[in-house]
C-alpha cells in the first residue's frame, strides 16, 4: 500500500478515534474514498483496531453495501421493492443491462464506467419505479427514460474526454 | 444559544413563535426524498432568487429580533402526497400547488404571494376534474388524522427554532421537571402506545422492564432501519421532523435512567442522516442534549449509526450488533434486549415512528391519546400507500380505520385495473383480498384485527395490486427477497427459503406439480416453527396467505400450466392471428432466436419450441395481430 492511502486510511481510523465498534462506519469512510474495499486495507485497519483479519473480512462480507471488487464511476441502482415491482421495475433493469453489456454475474463495464445494481428497496415507493446514479433519485422510470439516461452519461464522459485531450 | 433552564426555553419558544408571525406569508417547499426527486431544491433556489430580485423580504431561518414583517421560504418535510410532487404550500391560504415546475415560480410570488389569488391550473384536480385549492379539503388529506406526523411538511425541517416555536421539546421540560420516571413509564402504559414497528409490543411495558433494571448503564435505541420493501413512513419522519424523534429518545432516556442514545439509520435513507446529524447539532448548541439539560442534573448524549444494507438488522438483536460493529445476526432470546442489549446493557429499543408518538401523549396526556383508535390499539398509524393506487403517499390515519377507505377514500382508488388485493407488512406479512368467502375491505386496520387473518401492520406498507398482478409470483418476489435478505445462521432460514423460492420459481416456470404445493406447505410449517428469528419465523407468510386466499391461482399455474394474468412469461405462448397479420415481416427481422417464418403478404408463424417470449415481436406489430395466450 502507497503512502498516502496510508496516510488517507490513518485519517479516518483516527476521525473514530480508532475504535473498535466503529469498524462499519470505517469501511464506510474507505468506500466512500475508494469505492470498494481493497484486501489489503481491510488488512491495515485490523492491524490498526487490533481486530482479528477473519473479523474485519466477515463484517466487509456480511453488509450489501460493501464491494470487495472496484467498482465503476458511476454506479446505478435499480430498486426492486415491492411497489417498483408491481410497476414493472424488472424492465428496466433489463434495458439497462442490455445497454450497457453488463449481467447479474458481472455488474460492472470493462471501462469501470457503470456498474448496475439493484437494490431492495430505496424508500422512494411513491415515485415509483426508480432508479439511483450515484445516489441521485431519477423518479417514475419507463425503459425508454432509462435508454436517455444512460446517453446522457455517456455523452458526459465523451465530453469530458474531449476536453482533457484538449488540455 | 444555549438554552439554560426550562424557564428560558419557554421565553425562546414565545420568541420564535412571534418571529414566525412575522412571516405574513410562508411559502412551504416539501424537500422529502420523493419531491427532491422531482427537482423541488431547484424550486426553492428559483423562489429565493425571484424574492430577491423583487425585493421582497424574505427570511430562510428564523429571525431572533424580526425586522418587519417578511415572507418565509423554507424547506419542509414530506407533504405526504407523493404521486403529486413536487408539492408547494402557501400558508395561511394554506394552497396546495401540485407538481411545480421552476417556470411556475414567477407566477406563484405575482398571483399567490403579492396578490392572494389562488392559481386554478397548479391545484389538485380530482378525477372528475374537480379542483381543491385548499390542502385541508383534498379528499387524500381530509380524511387522514395526523399525530406521528402533525408537523411533517408544517415546518422547516431543518430548524430547531420552528420546532420549538410551535411547542417543541416542552414534553422533554414537562418529564424532566413535572413527572417521576415511574410517571413518565404509567403515562405511556395507560395509553396502551404499541410498538409502531411491527410487533405491536407494549412500549409502556418495555420501558417499565428497563427502568426496573439495576445496572448504571443503559441505552436507547431508535430502530430507523426500515427495510420493507414498500414502506417509507420512518424515513418521512427523520427526514420531515426530526427533532421530534429525539424529543421522543430523550423522554425515554428520563422515562429509564438511560443517557446514551443510538438512532440506527439505513444507509438507502442519507438525506435522513443528513437532516438527523443536523438536528443533533443543533440540539447540543442549544443545550437540549448533552450534559445537564435545561439545568436539570440529567445528561443524554445520542449519536447515529448507519446500516450497511442488510434487512435482517431491523431485528432487534442483530441491530444491536451492527452497532457494535459486528455482523447484524440475531441470537437466541432470552436474555432479551430489556435486560441485555446494546453492549449487554439493559436497553430500550423502540421503532421512530414509536417515539413520534411519545412527545404528545406526555404533552396531552393518555387519556386524550385513548380517544383515538378502538380499545388496546389506541392511537394512528402511519401507512405507506403504494403500487398500483392513484395517489401514492405518506398517510397517517387513527388505528382501526376500514381498509376501504384506505384505498378508496383517501388512495382515490386502484390504478390500471380492478382491485385485487393489497400486500401488508412487507415480507413478513400477508395479502388481503376480496374472493367469495372473505372480503378483507370492511377489516379494520389495527394490530389485533390483522392478527386474526393472518396478516400483520408490520412497520406499515400497503402495496395496492391490480387485477393484471400474479400472486404466485408475487409469493416468489417475496421468497426471493427473504433468501437473499437471509442471514445465514440458522438452517430453517437459510436452506428453507432457499427451498421454497426453488419450488415457487418451478411453478412460475411452468414445471409444477401438485407435489410442489404440499412440499411448499410443508416447509412453510417448518421454518414458521423452527427459525431463530421473527425474520424467519415470518419468512413462509407471504405463500402462506397468497396459498390460502388464492390457491385457484396457483392451481391453474400447476395443473394448467397457465397464469391467469398474464404475468409468468414462460407461462405464455405467443400466437399470431392469421386473420390481422398482414404477412409484413417485421416481427421476423425482430426475433432475435430467428422463431418466426412465413411467406411475404401471407400470415406468419411463430415455433413455440424456438421462441423464448420475449415479447419483442408483439411491441414491434403494427396491427397487434401477436396475442400472448
Amino acid at each position: 500500500m502507497e503512502a498516502k492511502d496510508q496516510k488517507v486510511l490513518n485519517e479516518i481510523l483516527e476521525s473514530h478515534d480508532y475504535n473498535q465498534t466503529a469498524v462499519i462506519a470505517i469501511l464506510q469512510d474507505i468506500q466512500k474514498v475508494y469505492r470498494y474495499l481493497p484486501e489489503e486495507m481491510l488488512c491495515y485497519i485490523a492491524k490498526k483496531l487490533h481486530l482479528s483479519e477473519a473479523k474485519v473480512y466477515g463484517v466487509a462480507t456480511f453488509y450489501e453495501n460493501f464491494s470487495l471488487e472496484p467498482k465503476g464511476k458511476y454506479i446505478i441502482k435499480i430498486c426492486d421493492g415491492t411497489a417498483c415491482h408491481v410497476r414493472q421495475s424488472t424492465a428496466i433493469l433489463q434495458e439497462i443491462r442490455s445497454l450497457l453489456g453488463v449481467t447479474a454475474e458481472k455488474p460492472t463495464t470493462e471501462d469501470m464506467m457503470f456498474t448496475v445494481e439493484t437494490v431492495s428497496c430505496l424508500g422512494a415507493c411513491g415515485l415509483a419505479p426508480v432508479c439511483t446514479v450515484n445516489d441521485v433519485v431519477h423518479a417514475a422510470m419507463t425503459p425508454e427514460k432509462a435508454r436517455e439516461l444512460i446517453k446522457e452519461l455517456k455523452d458526459k464522459e465523451v465530453v469530458r474526454k474531449v476536453a482533457a485531450d484538449e488540455d | 444559544m444555549r438554552i439554560n433552564t426550562r424557564d428560558e426555553l419557554e421565553i425562546r419558544r414565545k420568541e420564535y413563535a412571534a418571529s414566525l408571525k412575522t412571516q405574513k406569508k410562508q411559502i412551504l417547499i416539501c424537500a422529502g426524498t420523493g419531491c427532491v426527486a422531482g427537482g423541488s431544491l431547484n424550486i426553492y433556489a428559483r423562489m429565493q432568487e425571484i424574492l430577491m430580485e423583487r425585493g421582497v423580504r424574505c427570511s430562510l431561518v428564523l429571525e431572533r429580533e424580526p425586522h418587519g414583517d417578511s415572507v418565509g421560504l423554507k424547506k419542509s418535510g414530506c407533504h405526504g402526497f407523493c404521486e403529486m410532487g413536487p408539492l408547494l404550500r402557501i400558508e395561511p391560504a394554506g394552497f396546495l400547488y401540485v407538481r411545480v415546475k421552476v417556470e411556475d415560480c414567477e407566477e406563484i410570488i405575482e398571483e399567490s404571494i403579492v396578490n392572494d389569488h389562488v392559481i386554478e391550473r397548479l391545484v389538485y384536480h380530482d378525477q372528475q376534474g374537480k379542483a381543491y385549492e385548499k390542502q385541508d379539503d383534498i379528499p387524500f388529506y381530509k380524511q387522514q388524522t395526523r399525530v406521528a406526523l402533525e408537523d411533517c411538511g408544517r415546518i422547516n425541517a431543518e430548524s430547531i427554532k420552528e420546532y420549538i416555536a410551535v411547542g417543541g421539546y416542552h414534553a422533554v421540560a414537562k418529564a424532566l421537571f413535572d413527572m417521576t420516571p415511574q410517571q413518565i413509564v404509567d403515562e405511556i402504559s395507560e395509553a396502551s402506545l404499541r410498538g409502531r414497528g411491527g410487533g405491536g409490543f407494549p412500549t409502556g411495558r418495555k420501558w417499565a422492564q428497563v427502568l426496573a433494571q439495576k445496572e448504571e448503564e443503559k441505552y436507547i435505541v431508535c430502530n430507523g432501519d426500515e427495510g420493507d420493501p414498500g414502506a417509507f413512513m420512518d424515513r418521512s419522519m427523520m427526514e420531515g421532523d426530526p427533532h421530534r424523534v429525539i424529543e421522543g429518545m430523550l423522554i425515554a432516556g428520563i422515562a429509564t435512567g438511560a443517557h446514551y442514545g443510538y438512532i440506527y439509520v439505513r444507509a438507502e435513507y442519507p438525506l435522513a442522516v443528513e437532516r438527523l446529524q443536523t438536528a443533533i447539532n443543533k440540539a447540543i448548541e442549544k443545550g437540549l442534549l448533552g450534559k445537564n439539560i435545561l439545568n436539570s442534573g440529567f445528561d443524554f448524549d445520542l449519536k447515529i449509526s448507519q446500516g450497511a444494507g442488510a434487512f435482517v438488522c431491523g431485528e432487534g438483536s442483530a441491530l444491536t450488533a451492527s452497532i457494535e460493529g459486528n455482523r447484524g445476526m440475531p441470537r437466541v432470546k432470552p436474555p432479551r434486549t430489556v435486560e441485555k442489549g446494546l453492549f449487554e446493557k439493559p436497553t430500550v429499543l423502540n421503532n421512530v415512528e414509536t417515539y413520534c408518538n411519545v412527545p404528545p401523549i406526555i404533552n396531552k396526556g393518555a387519556k386524550w391519546y385513548k380517544t383515538i383508535g378502538p380499545d388496546k390499539n389506541h392511537g394512528t398509524k402511519a401507512f405507506a400507500l403504494t403500487g398500483n393506487v392513484m395517489n401514492t403517499g405518506l398517510i397517517e390515519v387513527p388505528m382501526g380505520t376500514p381498509l376501504r377507505k384506505v384505498i378508496f377514500d383517501i388512495g382515490g382508488g386502484v390504478k390500471g385495473g380492478g382491485f385485487k388485493a393489497v400486500q401488508i407488512g412487507g415480507p413478513s406479512g400477508g395479502c388481503l383480498c376480496i374472493n367469495p368467502t372473505e372480503d378483507h375491505l370492511d377489516l379494520h386496520l389495527d394490530f389485533d384485527s390483522l392478527k386474526k387473518v393472518g396478516a400483520m401492520i408490520g412497520s406499515g406498507g400497503l402495496v395496492v395490486m391490480n387485477d393484471k398482478s400474479c400472486m404466485v409470483e408475487v409469493a416468489r418476489f417475496f421468497m426471493n427477497f427473504t433468501q437473499n435478505e437471509s442471514c445465514g445462521k440458522c438452517i430453517p432460514c437459510r436452506e428453507g427459503t432457499k427451498r421454497m423460492l426453488e419450488l415457487l420459481n418451478d411453478i412460475c416456470e411452468g414445471r409444477g406439480t401438485m407435489q410442489h404445493i404440499t412440499l411448499l406447505e410443508e416447509l412453510a410449517e417448518t421454518i414458521s416453527a423452527t427459525a431463530l428469528c421473527g425474520l424467519g419465523k415470518t419468512a413462509a407468510s407471504p405463500v402462506v396467505s397468497t396459498m390460502k386466499y388464492f390457491r385457484e391461482e396457483y392451481l391453474a399455474h400447476v395443473v394448467e400450466k397457465k397464469c391467469p394474468s398474464g404475468q409468468c412469461k414462460a407461462l405464455v405462448t405467443l400466437k399470431i392471428d392469421p386473420k390481422l397479420c398482414k404477412g409484413c415481416s417485421k416481427c421476423a427481422k425482430v426475433c432475435p432466436v430467428g422463431a418466426i417464418s412465413g411467406e411475404i403478404k401471407k400470415p406468419f408463424t411463430i415455433d413455440t419450441k424456438k421462441c423464448i417470449k420475449c415479447g419483442a415481436c408483439k411491441e414491434g406489430c403494427n396491427f397487434h395481430a401477436i396475442k400472448e395466450v
